[in-house]
């Protein structure tokens, strides 16, 4: 990462906005460069006492009383006042020399990767409440067994879904059981391993989040959660294993979703 | 027959949905129209419009579509004015000119929160300064506290312009800072 674009994303990573691996590239910059993170420091700043500083402007009592007053609703059209008839933004903007010191093309290009979608973000959010969930209630499985062979079929009939059950043992995953779970109101299969002492739900359904082929890594209230899509479904992977293990946890269910060659 | 009870379940409807917001809505016109009596104007023919479109309103998300009208109105009244803006008046509600450093040690004297007072009216006037475009950039994410998504949304940009403004605004906004402070040490 250049300077240039670290001057717009530290904005992003400031406000939150950043996915979590774009965050760490812009603090590896940062770590190096000392130019970046006094602005970034300065930007933090700036930002915490615009907070502090109340600058909202609550709306007067006199204008809460006249829109109340225009409750309820008559049915025939509002009469308006005056013309509105809508200038193109282009004129209206065509005096500002938009994104001078900072190239918006060079932002238009980024931001497609780099800022997390606010669907994706909830969506997350969801995920790792469930996940909480599962490991309070003492509740983790409805189905306990190591053998992919029985929680793979107990499915069956649940969720619209057949989650692929893959028996990563060997690799030092192990199979726990298997979870019926409710995210956004639908059934959802969760598939349940351990690592050590760190429980992983692998959450499976047809449509969770924005379907990409590539893995997007975030961190949610201190929780590591994968989301990606493959063959038609949708993978959450969520636990308090680290990002790296998580990840690696990541590549050995798509890897054996896609044998290498003939078994 | 039941006409009037639907009226009446709508208005409800619309009043349980839009009325949270009146503040949010309050403050982007304050910085937009940048004039006290312009900003009640358009907040109040913001909440017309709301209401005349109430029935097309999709969720889920009600506090961006009423910017997004209010944002339009401000805009249209500019355009009937000839693009020209009111000269702030935020200056004039506060006399006090003098500036004071607008970030330090969190307030905890009854002097620091006066100060605190003039830090804020300090930060007001410097983004009241803004150009539009930045100014509705800043406002939006500081004071109605919209994601990116929906910054771009109603500003009618892309994701890439809304980040390209606020670094811009925030880049600006320290250089004011930057000058007021070396202007009273």
């Amino acid at each position: 990462m250049n300077c240039a674009e670290c001057e717009i994303l530290l904005h992003a990573l400031i406000d939150g906005e950043l996915d979590a691996g774009h965050a760490r590239d812009v603090e590896a910059h940062v770590a190096t460069c000392p130019g970046c993170a006094e602005k970034l420091e300065a930007f933090r700043a700036m930002r915490a006492a615009m907070a502090e500083a109340g600058l909202r402007e609550a709306a007067p009592a006199r204008l809460r009383a006249r829109i109340e007053a225009m409750l309820p609703a008559p049915t025939e059209p509002v009469a308006v006042t005056h013309q509105l008839s809508r200038p193109s933004r282009r004129s209206f903007f065509g005096g500002f020399a938009v994104g001078t010191a900072l190239s918006g093309a060079l932002a238009a290009s980024l931001v497609l990767t780099v800022v997390r979608n606010d669907r994706e973000r909830t969506t997350a959010g969801e995920v790792v409440s469930a996940h909480i969930r599962s490991l309070q209630a003492g509740h983790l499985m409805d189905v306990e067994t190591s053998d992919q062979h029985t929680v793979k079929p107990w499915f069956d009939g649940k969720v619209d879904v057949a989650p692929p059950v893959v028996d990563l043992t060997a690799q030092g995953f192990t199979l726990l059981g298997g979870r019926l779970d409710y995210i956004n109101g639908e059934p959802v299969a969760s598939v349940v391993y351990q690592r050590r002492k760190h429980v992983i739900n692998l959450f499976v359904a047809q449509r969770l989040g924005i379907k990409h082929a590539g893995v997007t890594a975030t961190t949610v209230q201190g929780y590591n959660v994968c989301h990606w899509s493959d063959k038609g479904l949708d993978f959450w992977a969520v636990s308090d294993l680290d990002a790296d293990e998580l990840r690696e946890f990541v590549e050995k269910i798509s890897a054996a979703l896609h044998p290498a060659g003939p078994s | 027959m039941s006409g009037a009870s639907d009226d009446g379940d709508r208005a409800r409807r619309f009043r349980d949905a839009a009325l949270p917001y009146l503040n949010d809505a309050h403050t982007l016109a304050r910085y937009l129209m940048r004039n006290a009596a312009d900003a009640e104007d358009a907040v109040q023919e913001c909440y017309l419009r709301a209401l005349r479109h109430f029935d097309s309103y999709r969720g889920p998300a009600m506090k961006p579509w009423l910017l997004t009208i209010l944002r339009n109105v401000c805009v249209a009244e500019f355009a009937r004015r000839g693009r020209q803006e009111s000269p702030s008046d935020f200056a004039e509600e506060e006399p006090t000119a003098e500036v004071l450093p607008m970030w330090q040690e969190p307030p905890t004297s009854p002097e620091a929160v006066l100060l605190r007072q003039h830090d804020s009216d300090a930060i007001r006037k410097l983004v009241a300064a803004l150009p539009q475009p930045f100014r509705e950039a800043i406002v939006l994410r500081e004071m109605n506290e919209l994601s990116y998504h929906e910054i771009a949304q109603v500003a009618g940009v892309p994701v890439g312009t809304v980040m390209s403004r606020l670094a811009r605004a925030r880049s600006m906004l320290r250089a004011a800072w930057n000058v007021a402070e070396g202007s009273t040490s």
